[in-house]
């Protein structure tokens, strides 16, 4: 049966060159960085190279603004977590937005009960921030603003650059989750004022269990984990340094990359979601039809529920993901797509497709000629459905 | 998996005797459960259905139960049996089941309340 993966956002491959940079990691070059004898020596360089590759696809100034963590969720939690702890004294105010991933929101909910006090942004019916709203927002004793780069659930990117100089008129830092965006899109920590960058690297083809945290240098930020002072006393813990080098080589082949398979994607994209509201009716796209990544199919049926097309999608051999939370730990739809306006039958209603670098247009035109059927035949079980949609199905 | 791949006794019954239907579309789940009896028997039984792929599967398994039963055997069938049939339901699913159950309670309580009217009018 054919087989085809849109399900990226949620875990993607290693690339077989990454896999190859790492290999002589697990077996050859194992010792501690942090030794003294000359085999150390050699893992030293891996690990600095790392650093320079993930600082260049970024645009920072250079690998010292580049510290490894375990994934993008720490990186996130270290971020709001330090920057709030080496603050306080100046103000207990954090901005964000409704629509973060879990690793952001949670952290911020924690700091509420620690006697912080976070605003959560609305945002509008594309999933962007209101710089008017933020800007109202900022006070005297606000000390950081946590918005994301781009949104993996319904593809909306941020205009950052604006964000940033509404926040550094103020004086206030700014931490950006990039997760979902780094490797599709290019970057410039500089340019676009940020202070605080979080990175993934299984989001760009390298391993699981690494990730970054760009720290802009001068920017005052406590460690969240602390040991035997590994990342210059900020990230302690011996290095991990397969996932590292991983993350170093998949920076490397994303900058290369970038420019083509950006053009590539998002051709592809087009074609999917048009394909998908052309033959089907009361469908609708989420998110923002260009400030959109490239990679990042979100879509919404009327009348049928997203678990149902996931199953009848899998027993085609078609790997998608839903925002319904049926499909999660409780019956709540997700609060992105909650926050964009969707009333709970709309949001029930989503499916999600995540492109990636394997993905043809043989792959997208399969699902377009599935996924009709499969909407027909719901919409007719639905007690849901109008009479007359019935009839025109 | 059979249940929701191939669902049994999809549609309504445009002259049903009763009608249940339960859940919103704020959880996910909404079930119509039709039902036409006939000697206190129901003897057809359809289903409609928004919800996932358990949603569907209950609700196809409990016309299934239902059908030909007494319409007080028909009270007694309960979410578990409906799970059991159909080999197990994740905890978190077991709401699904229960829906079914529930929208075939009120299709009988609907049936019967009808009939009372009838008599009494």
């Amino acid at each position: 049966m054919k087989k085809v993966y849109f399900d990226h956002t949620a875990g993607m491959p290693v690339d077989p060159q990454v896999f190859e940079a790492m290999n002589p990691y697990f077996n050859h070059f194992y010792s501690n960085p942090s030794s003294l004898h000359s085999s150390a020596q050699e893992v030293r360089r891996g690990l600095q190279n790392a650093r320079e590759k993930v600082s260049e696809l970024i645009g920072a100034k250079n690998g010292e603004e580049i510290f490894f963590t375990s994934c993008a969720t720490e990186s996130n939690n270290w971020a709001i977590r330090g920057v709030a702890s080496r603050n306080r004294d100046r103000g207990k105010h954090i901005i964000t937005t409704t629509i973060e991933h879990m690793s952001v929101m949670n952290v911020c909910k924690y700091l509420i009960k620690q006697g912080y006090k976070v605003s959560f942004l609305p945002v509008d019916n594309y999933g962007l921030v209101d710089l008017e709203a933020l800007q109202k927002e900022l006070a005297d004793d606000t000390i950081l603003v946590s918005v994301m780069y781009a949104n993996g659930e319904i593809g909306t990117i941020e205009p950052v650059k604006e964000i940033s100089e509404v926040v550094h008129d103020k004086g206030v830092c700014l931490h950006v989750d990039a997760t979902a965006a780094a490797g599709q899109v290019p970057i410039d920590v500089v340019k676009e004022g940020i202070d605080l960058l979080t990175l993934s690297s299984n989001d760009m083809y390298g391993p699981k269990g690494a990730g970054a945290l760009y720290v802009k240098s001068g920017t005052r930020l406590e460690p969240l984990i602390f040991g035997g002072g590994q990342e210059r006393g900020f990230r302690s813990g011996s290095e991990n340094l397969p996932g590292i080098v991983g993350m170093g080589r998949a920076a490397v082949i994303a900058k290369a990359r970038m420019r083509k398979e950006r053009l590539r994607l998002t051709k592809l994209r087009d074609t999917f979601i048009n394909g998908l509201l052309e033959t089907i009716s009361y469908s609708f796209l989420n998110g923002h039809p260009t400030k959109r990544l490239p990679n990042n199919v979100a879509v919404r049926f009327s009348f049928v529920e997203g678990e149902s097309m996931l199953l009848n999608l899998d027993i085609a051999g078609v790997a998608a993901s839903s925002g319904s939370a049926c499909t999660a730990k409780t019956l709540e739809p997700s609060h992105v797509l909650r926050a964009i306006g969707l009333k709970h039958e709309e949001a029930h209603g989503s499916l999600l497709f995540t492109l990636g670098s394997q993905n043809s247009e043989e792959d997208v035109g399969y699902v377009l000629d599935l996924l009709p059927d499969i909407v027909k035949r719901l919409r007719v079980m639905s007690p849901l459905t109008p009479k007359e949609v019935k009839e025109s199905v | 998996m059979d249940h929701f791949r191939n669902p049994r006794n999809v549609g309504e019954i445009p002259d049903a005797d009763g009608v249940g239907t339960v859940g919103n579309p704020v959880c996910g789940d909404v079930m119509a459960i039709y039902i036409k009896v006939k000697d206190n028997h129901i003897n057809d039984i359809k289903f409609k259905t928004f919800g996932c792929g358990a949603a569907i599967a209950t609700s196809s398994m409990i016309t299934e139960l239902a059908k030909g039963k007494s319409l007080d055997e028909a009270l007694k069938i309960t979410r578990n049996d409906v799970a059991d049939k159909l080999g197990g339901l994740p905890s978190i699913k077991m709401h699904c089941s229960n829906l079914a159950a529930d929208a075939l309670r009120e299709a009988v309580k609907d049936y019967r309340k009808r009939q009372e009217k009838h008599q009494n009018g």
